[in-house]
């Protein structure tokens, strides 16, 4: 063939088309944004019932995660996410879909080598990185404040 | 006796029959376009199982079942099957057609396999090795995501050059009959690589080896573009379409007019959420039982060119930073 990669690449590119982001960025935003609402409104909500504020965001951290799963087994989360992207997938909502759904999806090949095992399959990097990245946060704080006195 | 015309291309000078042909496909597929023509339409895509291989086993499995019925060939009469799917170790295959007792070799084509099955089977059937051969194929959208993809339930967003994966499988009988559509020449193509990396772009992966190949039988065999009614390819999509005809076109080939995609042609782009179109070996298998060969059988089409497209790649290869191979056979079919 008479065409050099990048010739190629350079057809490709142009037979190709992009995300629309003048559609999925304003959706991310909006649905991101309901869900920090959602967030907020049972902050207020467990509040009103009497927990102090560490108890009420961990509350709420957990009504977000049992919701998300609650969600992915009815088959609806990824039909919200197909159009949210980002909006459902940077809160926790994200984290918690990346780790039912292969549980969901991988039962099939038995509880330890199926579900135990390819239960981390997506979420399992953001695991390595956000705990080293964290780690080395934390080794840094600590020569600094050694150092600074 | 085949005559040899190349490396690659070879004309069947007795040529064999496409005795009788069967499609299922899934809900999906059914709702299609070509929805009333494929021959059973499966509302329940588990086909009653409870794994997603299961499924695609049995899918394939009611496909060849349902061919050999609707030819009523007992299994004692088929020489040979050559069956094909996109699952690691052609599972769907082995599994689905274990108990039909019927010689069998196994073929991975990635999306190809229709093709590569097809010019196996009518192979050996001119070359007078069976004198009935059956080729079939499947894919399965929920097989192929937990495969080459993400789990069902994630809630992820696929690139707009992303193909969704057919749910059906096509089964043919090849043997010899006057009356029946003809294969009369096949090309096998050659491994092609351009260098795309995207594993959600398979159409410009597999435009360049389709382009090869049909270019290669064009100049082996002489012949014009006008003496056809239609180039099929299998499931290039709208990108992998756009790109094969750009890089025909360079070549001073132009096959705009009669070229159909059946990535193209299964989905409603409108209406089903496809993005590129469809894509898996069961893709052109259904269309080419459903839609092309009772086309070539009641004398709507006279002669076309079925040229069945394959990424040959697997998520580890590509993760690894490899480029995607492509691939394309070609068979020529006539009405009789």
């Amino acid at each position: 063939m008479n065409l050099t990669k990048q010739e190629y690449e350079k057809l490709n590119q142009k037979a190709s088309k992009n995300t629309k982001s003048y559609i999925t960025l304003p959706m991310a935003f909006l649905v991101g944004g309901l869900i920090c609402t959602l967030g907020q409104a049972l902050m207020d909500l467990y509040s009103t019932l009497g927990f102090n504020e560490k108890d009420a965001g961990m509350l709420v951290s957990a009504s977000l995660i049992f919701l998300t799963a609650l969600f992915t087994g009815l088959s609806l989360f990824n039909v919200l996410a197909k159009h949210a992207g980002a909006g459902t997938l940077v809160p926790i909502t994200g984290f918690a879909n990346a780790m039912v759904s292969p549980a969901l999806e991988f039962k099939s090949e038995g509880f330890i080598l199926g579900l135990g095992a390819k239960m981390f399959i997506i979420a399992g990097p953001v695991l390595v990185y956000g705990i080293s990245a964290s780690i080395i946060y934390g080794i840094i704080l600590y020569l600094v404040q050694v150092f600074a006195g | 006796m085949a005559t040899r015309l190349s490396q690659s291309t070879i004309r069947l000078d007795k040529p064999p029959a496409i005795l009788e042909h069967a499609s299922i496909v899934g809900k999906k597929e059914g709702d299609g376009p070509l929805g009333q023509e494929f021959d059973a339409v499966n509302e329940d895509t588990t086909f009653g199982e409870k794994t997603w291989e299961k499924s695609e086993s049995r899918l394939q499995s009611n496909a060849v079942n349902m061919l050999l019925d609707k030819s009523r060939t007992a299994t004692s009469d088929v020489d040979v099957m050559f069956a094909g799917d996109l699952l690691n170790q052609c599972i769907g295959s082995t599994y689905g057609l274990r108990e039909l007792d019927i010689p069998f070799l196994g073929l991975f084509g990635a999306c190809s396999t229709m093709a590569e099955s097809l010019i196996s089977a009518s192979l050996f059937v001119e070359g007078g090795l069976a004198s009935k051969a059956v080729a079939v194929t499947s894919s399965h959208f929920c097989t192929a995501e937990r495969q080459f993809r993400f789990p069902l339930e994630y809630g992820g967003v696929r690139t707009p050059t992303s193909q969704w994966t057919v749910t059906g499988s096509g089964a043919v009988l090849v043997g010899c009959d006057e009356n029946k559509p003809k294969i009369r020449a096949v090309t096998i193509g050659k491994i092609v690589d351009l260098g795309i990396t995207d594993a959600n772009n398979m159409g410009a992966a597999m435009a360049p080896a389709a382009c090869s190949t049909i270019k290669t039988y064009f100049h082996d065999t002489r012949e014009h573009i006008e003496n056809f009614d239609a180039i099929i390819t299998g499931d290039l999509g709208k990108v992998g379409s756009r790109l094969l005809c750009e890089l025909l076109e360079r070549d001073g080939i132009n096959i705009r007019d009669k070229h159909l995609d059946c990535g193209c042609l299964i989905y409603d782009f409108d209406q089903q959420d496809v993005h590129a179109g469809g894509s898996g070996c069961g893709c052109c298998a259904s269309v080419l039982c459903a839609h092309f060969l009772p086309k070539l059988e009641r004398g709507e089409l006279k002669r076309v060119l079925f040229c069945a497209t394959g990424a040959l790649m697997s998520p580890t290869i590509v993760q690894q930073g490899e480029s995607i191979p492509g691939i394309c056979h070609l068979a020529e079919i006539t009405e009789n």
